[in-house]
């Protein structure tokens, strides 16, 4: 529609609470509950940290007791030393807790909640019921995850990917298999309903709130970011809910989707089931799969942008470019959930065409990169905390996205499929690459949220020992997959090829706990920051986008009723004979005619 | 500048540690093993190249614009931005088209005539092998029959007289340089048959019956690992191949006749 003809729709606005559990835990406000969904993250993410830690301890040490943690677990783990199956539980809540709970809720349901209706200048969310719904459905959905743990049989041992028929069949497949599988579908479907209403609230708000002059090309690549991974989510947690109710049917209700006849599991058969096929779900997950490693980094991407653009103090490098390389990611993002089942049994045919299409998604990612790298060209680079994250961020994703080459070729995966090759990979691209997406969004946009600074020398010094960390814990396991190293194995003792790689397990090791540590100085610095922190102006980054002319923290509704006039695009910087070297959106100083 | 030092600094380290040699592909030992290999180390020296590019220039820019008092101001260049397109484009899909030969040959037609036809069954946490012994032909088999306690694991029917010279044996032997068909099934959850030596692998599933197949080229004795989560055994899954010369694989079956 023409610019001049767009009016804001009137939005149903709320009144600010009074109350403390309206304001701050039942909250409609949609920087109340990015905030809590921010908090349920970290929760989270230091969870899965924990467990990651536990594990690479056990791989390492196998019969070594852990202090402490036979009164923890005194099944999986007596007198301290881990079973085979504990080892599996916690690499299958490790991962259920990271992408979802994590990758997924930090930078969508935080960030995105937090600062999308700023950023398009609206009061609050489409449907701000919905979004409190959203995030008490997440909660709800960590909570039955993490109540796997203590119940009989314990947390399940089928990894975050849950293929049936070991998912499907039970107890009889191993502990862990009985009610903690079934707790895990529950809270993958909690999750999963609560991510599409989040999804719809995000699409209706970026679509109907934008403030007058805030044309769809004059978004920050932020709010296209969440805008696309939005849409992702609507199409992809759809499917995995479905897949879901169609698995506990299958362990609820003796229905066959998943099951085929015949099977003899431990010298038993089962006589009610035929007719299921396994690669089923593996189809329907990895339609889901696929995309949500998109869910994950888009964000990131977009947070990424921002920043480098902010402290490159110069306009990003091909802005439309980038949305239609965001466009581009998330469309062909459906199209080659198959790279992950060349192995699988299904047809080697198709193998081809899910390999072009996964090679051809290299390319917007291509472009991302170069752009990150044109925007910093030329630039007069400012090194914040956060644009050390966000230059982290490109360094990792190139990292992680080449070893990405190696897995699209159906020829190659051969060799590495379910290889520590694939564990490297995914590790440093939608795992350290999206989480240093995430602690870069946290040191940009805490000044914001808190109206405080985070303190910058700590904040640097934690940047310096991850981005070394992380490179070394997950350098070396893609050299483990070279080798041929297979990936979910509780111990390497019991092959010969495997046990030369002990070394390399050891340093992976040595490096976890040590970049494990040093994410302390990551918590003390945000939680002293919220109260002690240096007090910070509206704008200390001196950004261009619409949330930095609002108060820190922004007011119940982020105007004052006032929604703000847009005049141009997110990032002017260094504009030629402009008074400062960046120009708000809200300014409506003309533009020097574009030149390339 | 430390940044960008430390970006230098780990893309060399990567590079070094991947061309050191000490840790890389185990020799090759089927015929199809070379042009594996040849498309990984092809794919290592394009990604290698567009690695250490890429960081390079990260790197450069990172310390060649470090707060410099005054940025450029520009937004993009259609120009560039359509030429890295089209190179990234035509780069990775060359790369790919190049990879579907070996795929092809492998996995779209079935083993050469003549092939030795074997069966693998995939179980928590054991593999049987299953050869249909001097008749060539292999026993029917019935999931109702199966019973590792009463030593029929795979359930072959007592009744089928194609059953009763077949050999079922927990480790693998194939005869160097004739083509093999092996045929993958799993009894109750999903497997993946792997041997890096002679490049192969395939998940072993439920209800399917999966072809794979391979010519031997190197006597040896190669270990066969579990490549897909089978439960909490799935760390043991292990068992042998040897590739043996026709000779000893002829004398290894005689010695294992029922």
């Amino acid at each position: 529609m023409p610019e001049a003809a767009r009016t804001q729709v009137e939005h149903p606005a709320h009144a600010a609470p009074a109350g403390f559990i309206r304001k701050y835990i039942f909250s409609l406000d949609h920087k109340v509950i990015g905030t809590q969904y921010f908090f349920l993250a970290l929760f989270s993410v230091f969870v899965g940290i924990i467990l990651s830690v536990l594990m690479r301890f056990h791989l390492v040490w196998p019969q070594a007791a852990i202090p402490g943690l036979g009164a923890l677990a005194p099944t999986g783990a007596a007198g301290g030393v881990m079973t085979p199956e504990f080892y599996l539980s916690l690499m299958t809540i490790h991962g259920t807790i990271m992408v979802f709970f994590v990758l997924t809720t930090a930078p969508q349901g935080g960030f995105g909640n937090y600062f999308l209706p700023i950023q398009i200048g609206a009061a609050d969310m489409a449907f701000p019921v919905l979004n409190m719904l959203s995030f008490w459905i997440t909660f709800v959905g960590l909570i039955v995850l993490l109540a796997a743990f203590v119940v009989s049989g314990g947390a399940p041992l089928s990894g975050w990917t849950a293929y049936p028929p070991l998912s499907a069949i039970g107890q009889i497949a191993g502990p862990g298999q009985g009610t903690g599988q079934t707790l895990w579908i529950l809270s993958i479907a909690l999750f999963t309903v609560a991510s599409v209403l989040g999804a719809l609230n995000f699409i209706v708000t970026t679509i109907d709130l934008r403030a007058p002059g805030m044309s769809m090309m004059r978004l920050p690549l932020t709010v296209w970011a969440w805008f696309i991974t939005a849409i992702l989510g609507l199409l992809a947690f759809s499917v995995l809910l479905a897949a879901g109710i169609l698995l506990l049917l299958d362990r609820m209700a003796g229905t066959s989707f998943f099951i085929p006849a015949g099977l003899v599991v431990n010298d038993q058969m089962l006589l009610n089931h035929q007719g299921g096929s396994p690669l089923l779900w593996q189809h329907l997950f990895w339609f889901f799969g696929h995309p949500e490693v998109y869910i994950a980094i888009l964000p990131g991407m977009g947070a990424v942008s921002q920043i480098l653009s902010t402290f490159a103090r110069k306009p990003i490098f091909g802005y439309r470019a980038m949305v239609y390389a965001l466009m581009g990611i998330g469309f062909l993002g459906f199209m080659v959930w198959g790279h992950h089942m060349f192995m699988s049994g299904m047809s080697p045919y198709s193998a081809l065409v899910f390999s072009v299409m996964t090679m051809a998604i290299g390319v917007p990612s291509a472009i991302k990169t170069f752009n990150w790298i044109g925007t910093l060209w030329g630039g007069n680079i400012q090194f914040t905390t956060a644009m050390l994250f966000a230059i982290g961020f490109v360094s990792l994703f190139v990292t992680g996205g080449l070893s990405g080459l190696f897995l699209a070729q159906p020829s190659v995966d051969i060799y590495f499929h379910d290889t520590y090759f694939v564990v490297g990979h995914f590790h440093m691209i939608m795992g350290v690459a999206a989480i240093f997406g995430i602690f870069a969004a946290t040191y940009f946009w805490f000044p914001k949220m808190y109206g405080r600074m985070m303190n910058e020398g700590w904040g640097k010094l934690h940047f310096w020992i991850t981005f070394v960390g992380v490179y070394a814990i997950f350098t070396p396991m893609h050299l483990l997959g070279v080798v041929g190293s297979p990936r979910r194995y509780s111990q390497f003792t019991e092959y010969d090829f495997l046990k030369p790689l002990a070394g390399v397990h050891e340093f992976i090791t040595i490096a976890a706990f040590i970049t494990a540590t040093a994410q302390v100085v990551f918590l003390f610095n945000l939680f002293y920051s919220i109260w002690k922190g240096r007090k910070a102006e509206i704008n200390p980054w001196h950004c261009t986008t619409l949330e930095w002319t609002v108060p820190s923290p922004p007011p119940h509704d982020n105007f004052g009723g006032r929604p703000p006039t847009v005049y141009h695009g997110a990032y002017e910087y260094s504009v030629p004979d402009a008074k400062a070297d960046y120009l708000m959106q809200t300014d409506a100083a003309r533009l020097p005619a574009l030149k390339h | 500048m430390i940044l960008a030092l430390l970006i230098w600094a780990i893309t060399i380290i990567t590079m070094a540690l991947f061309v050191s040699g000490k840790w890389d592909f185990p020799f090759g030992a089927s015929s199809h093993a070379a042009t594996v290999d040849h498309q990984y180390y092809i794919t290592l020296v394009i990604c290698g190249v567009i690695f250490f590019l890429a960081q390079m220039a990260l790197g450069w820019v990172v310390l060649r614009y470090r707060d410099r008092g005054k940025a450029h101001y520009s937004h993009g260049n259609n120009k560039l931005e359509l030429l890295w397109t089209l190179a990234t484009a035509v780069l990775f899909i060359a790369l790919n088209v190049m990879g579907q030969r070996v795929w092809a040959d492998l996995r779209f037609q079935g083993a050469a005539p003549g092939a030795v036809q074997i069966e693998v069954y995939g179980q928590q946490f054991v593999w049987n092998i299953r050869y249909a012994g001097p008749d060539g032909k292999f026993g029917r088999t019935d999931a109702r029959l199966m019973s590792d306690s009463a030593g029929n694991p795979l359930g072959i029917d007592p009744a089928d007289p194609d059953g009763r010279d077949d050999v079922v044996v927990p480790t693998m032997a194939v005869p160097v340089n004739r083509p093999v068909q092996l045929l993958l099934h799993a009894k109750d959850v999903t497997h993946s048959f792997f041997v890096r030596e002679l490049r192969i692998k395939q998940d072993a599933v439920p209800g399917m019956a999966i072809p794979m197949h391979f010519t031997p080229t190197r006597i040896g004795n190669y270990e066969v690992a579990c490549a897909e989560l089978c439960g909490l055994g799935h760390y043991k899954m292990r068992s042998l191949l040897a590739v043996l010369s026709e000779e000893d694989y002829q004398k290894w079956l005689q010695e294992r006749a029922p």
